[in-house]
């Protein structure tokens, strides 16, 4: 049982950690008030570009910042296309998507070495691996925290870090209030445009190392949809934690968690049909969603920002 | 207001131009009309996965190879079942097309929809049952390979759980889980299969899960019905094997792939361009076996003990012999219900509406 207990811990929090990259990027961008529908092909883009990176040169750090530049380029088209040009934000989140999409799978049939014909699936390449931490590693249950790799303890320390910086500091009051009231902001100074940009541009990188998770350490290599929908699971795991960055680990674990208890009733053959199993993170999600919706609006608590997906100019009203 | 309202429209403008050219990009480009004769094949995944339409795909290399100049192929990746298929399948009739292939289940009735227009044009559809007098079905009697395979799994699991990660509980699926269950079970009684659905065809993590999943239940084998080679992947990085399918998938993976069960579309999509070509070309709907080469057995790992690789051999031998196949009786259900006694053997028509598990699965087939 401790160690059933345990290996579920561990490969949710494996399984979870690209969700909670790409999770907090986005709550980050959506905190500015601008929604960025683009995640899944982001982290596709990331996820190809960061392992094709890693298997030319053999650098897991280069890859890892060449996701994070993939992700920041590809959200600040977003944003220049969304701030700047004032476009309708979900039109164009989902081009990028699509475009993203599109581009990572040409990618992954041109950026492979000509011995595979240009192509990178199939490859395999450096790739993070389970650091175990000595002592704290073997107490049962939750040593699965400290037998992760380097990302996921990074994550440990973003996690509080992006909630700290959110709620704490004069740059996360800021930001909140360009998502919650702009006109306001733009009257005490802050420059609207520039403050949406940068965290629209950090949202990326962060999606982007995301992506690269998948590629350099959950299924190491490229595989064509690698990611399987899961930038779209952001989006609700988004609203699930409220636009609460430190919250955004409970939505990653209970997806990924669910999805790991699931295959594993299964396995151990169980009575119940596979298709209810299969629907159980899904379906975990959505309840979740009412449950913590319906609880806000009792609450009175604010939830998504309230300008977002609109688009600010001064002289509007 | 109003300008965002044109910026909105821009946007959206921006936006189907990019859509026109990504279509523009996967259309076929159009060749010069005369001769030779132009062959499409239409993918349900992307070329890459290693899986199922890398397998379509080399068939249709193996098209180009064999007829040179005198056909014309082109593909499409990635197009979804349902109604864009039909709006794709029209595209290629109308541009001229000789012949168009449609290579997964879910173009079934697109492609009827589209060849009663279209009388000159040969349809060709993978893993249906309905038929035009200008289309046909084609299909694998893949459970053949997938028996032997199970004897290679049944002959090296040490812990007796081999684990089974499996996309639809459809008959296809079914069947090939009961084969390779049969085999193992023929060579190892204490052996049982446990079945892990994933509901996805193509889905790398949730595919890797699954296997996770069946490793930690004591499996210390993993086959598999997706279309990537995760699960495969899974195995091996715990130093545990595995059984591959679609391609050889120990090309991509390793020798802890023993064996894989795969696709030869090839031979058939040689044989019935052939009859296209010659005007012998008639309605149809085939379903070959090893025999035909349609499907195989890959080589072996060296892993697999060389008297395992004789055994399997000679099992081949028999089936190719024609004088058994897997659904001979008696075989028996999860429960112990005699399903084909002995002496009996299952119809072409069973086999197809497959839905029960037999002895030595461990799971649900659906419902």
């Amino acid at each position: 049982m401790i160690e059933l207990l345990t290996s579920l811990l561990a490969i949710t929090l494996r399984s979870g950690t690209s969700l909670i990259y790409a999770t907090i990027g986005e709550i980050y961008t959506e905190r500015s008030g601008v929604l960025n529908l683009g995640i899944e092909g982001m982290m596709l883009m990331s996820a190809v570009t960061s392992f094709a990176v890693v298997y030319h040169t053999g650098s897991l750090l280069l890859a890892i910042l060449t996701a994070m530049a993939v992700g920041g380029l590809l959200a600040s088209v977003h944003a220049f296309l969304s701030i700047t040009m004032r476009a309708n934000q979900v039109v164009s989140g989902l081009s990028i998507t699509l475009f993203g999409a599109g581009m990572a799978s040409f990618l992954g049939q041109r950026l492979g070495p000509e011995t595979n014909s240009g192509y990178l699936v199939g490859l395999v390449g450096a790739k993070f691996e389970p650091l175990n931490i000595p002592v704290l590693s073997r107490i049962p249950v939750v040593g699965a925290l400290f037998n992760q790799d380097i990302l996921t303890y990074i994550v440990y320390l973003v996690l509080p870090l992006a909630w700290y910086y959110l709620y704490k500091t004069r740059n996360g009051l800021n930001l909140r209030a360009v998502g919650e009231n702009p006109q306001t902001a733009d009257a005490m100074g802050i420059n609207v445009g520039k403050v949406r940009y940068i965290y629209t541009i950090i949202g990326g990188m962060l999606v982007g190392i995301g992506g690269a998770h998948l590629s350099l350490s959950y299924a190491p290599g490229w595989t064509e949809n690698i990611t399987g929908g899961r930038g779209w699971i952001v989006i609700a795991l988004v609203i699930f934690s409220m636009w609460n960055p430190a919250r955004a680990i409970w939505g990653a674990l209970l997806f990924g968690g669910i999805n790991a208890v699931q295959f594993r009733l299964q396995a151990s053959g169980t009575n119940i049909p596979a298709s209810y199993l299969n629907m159980l993170p899904y379906l975990a999600t959505v309840v979740v969603l009412v449950m913590l919706t319906w609880w806000e609006a009792l609450s009175k608590r604010v939830g998504a920002p309230s300008s977002l997906a609109k688009s600010y100019m001064r002289e509007d009203k | 207001m109003k300008k965002s309202g044109r910026i909105t429209a821009l946007a959206v403008i921006v936006f189907l131009a990019l859509g026109f050219f990504a279509i523009q990009g996967l259309a076929p480009s159009t060749v010069a009309a005369k001769e030779p004769a132009k062959i499409a094949f239409i993918y349900v995944g992307p070329i890459g996965d290693l899986g199922w339409s890398w397998e379509h795909d080399r068939g249709r290399k193996m098209l180009e190879e064999k007829f040179g100049d005198k056909i014309k192929t082109t593909y499409i990746e990635s197009v979804p079942e349902g109604p864009d298929a039909a709006r794709v399948i029209r595209q290629y009739a109308m541009q001229g097309y000789k012949a168009v292939f449609a290579t997964s289940f879910g173009y079934m009735d697109p492609m009827v929809e589209v060849a009663r227009d279209f009388p000159k044009v040969y349809f060709e559809h993978c893993s249906g049952y309905k038929t035009a007098p200008n289309m046909s079905t084609y299909f694998g009697r893949m459970y053949q390979p997938r028996y032997l395979s199970g004897i290679v799994a049944g002959k090296m699991t040490k812990t007796n759980i081999i684990g089974y990660a499996a996309a639809f509980p459809i008959p296809e699926v079914i069947r090939g889980i009961n084969a390779f269950t049969l085999g193992a079970q023929s060579v190892n009684p204490k052996v049982q299969v446990r079945v892990v659905w994933t509901n996805t065809w193509f889905d790398p993590v949730k595919e890797r899960e699954a296997a996770v999943a069946l490793l930690d239940a004591g499996a210390d084998i993993i086959a598999q019905h997706q279309d990537t080679t995760e699960p495969q992947k899974a195995a091996q990085e715990r130093g545990l094997m595995s059984i591959g399918y679609d391609s050889d998938m120990r090309g991509f993976v390793g020798d802890s792939v023993l064996v894989s069960p795969i696709w030869n579309w090839g031979a058939y999509y040689v044989d019935t361009v052939n009859a296209m070509l010659q005007g012998t070309w008639k309605t149809h709907q085939y379903w070959g076996g090893l025999k035909e080469g349609i499907v195989q057995l890959s080589a072996f790992s060296p892993k697999v003990p060389k008297d395992v690789q004789n055994m399997v051999m000679a099992k081949q031998k028999e089936i190719l012999s024609g004088s058994w196949d897997v659904f001979h009786g008696p075989i028996v259900d999860q429960k112990g219900k005699q399903m084909v006694p002995a002496g009996g053997k299952m119809s072409d028509k069973d086999m197809l509406n497959m839905s029960f598990f037999v002895k030595g699965v461990v799971g649900k087939a659906g419902q």
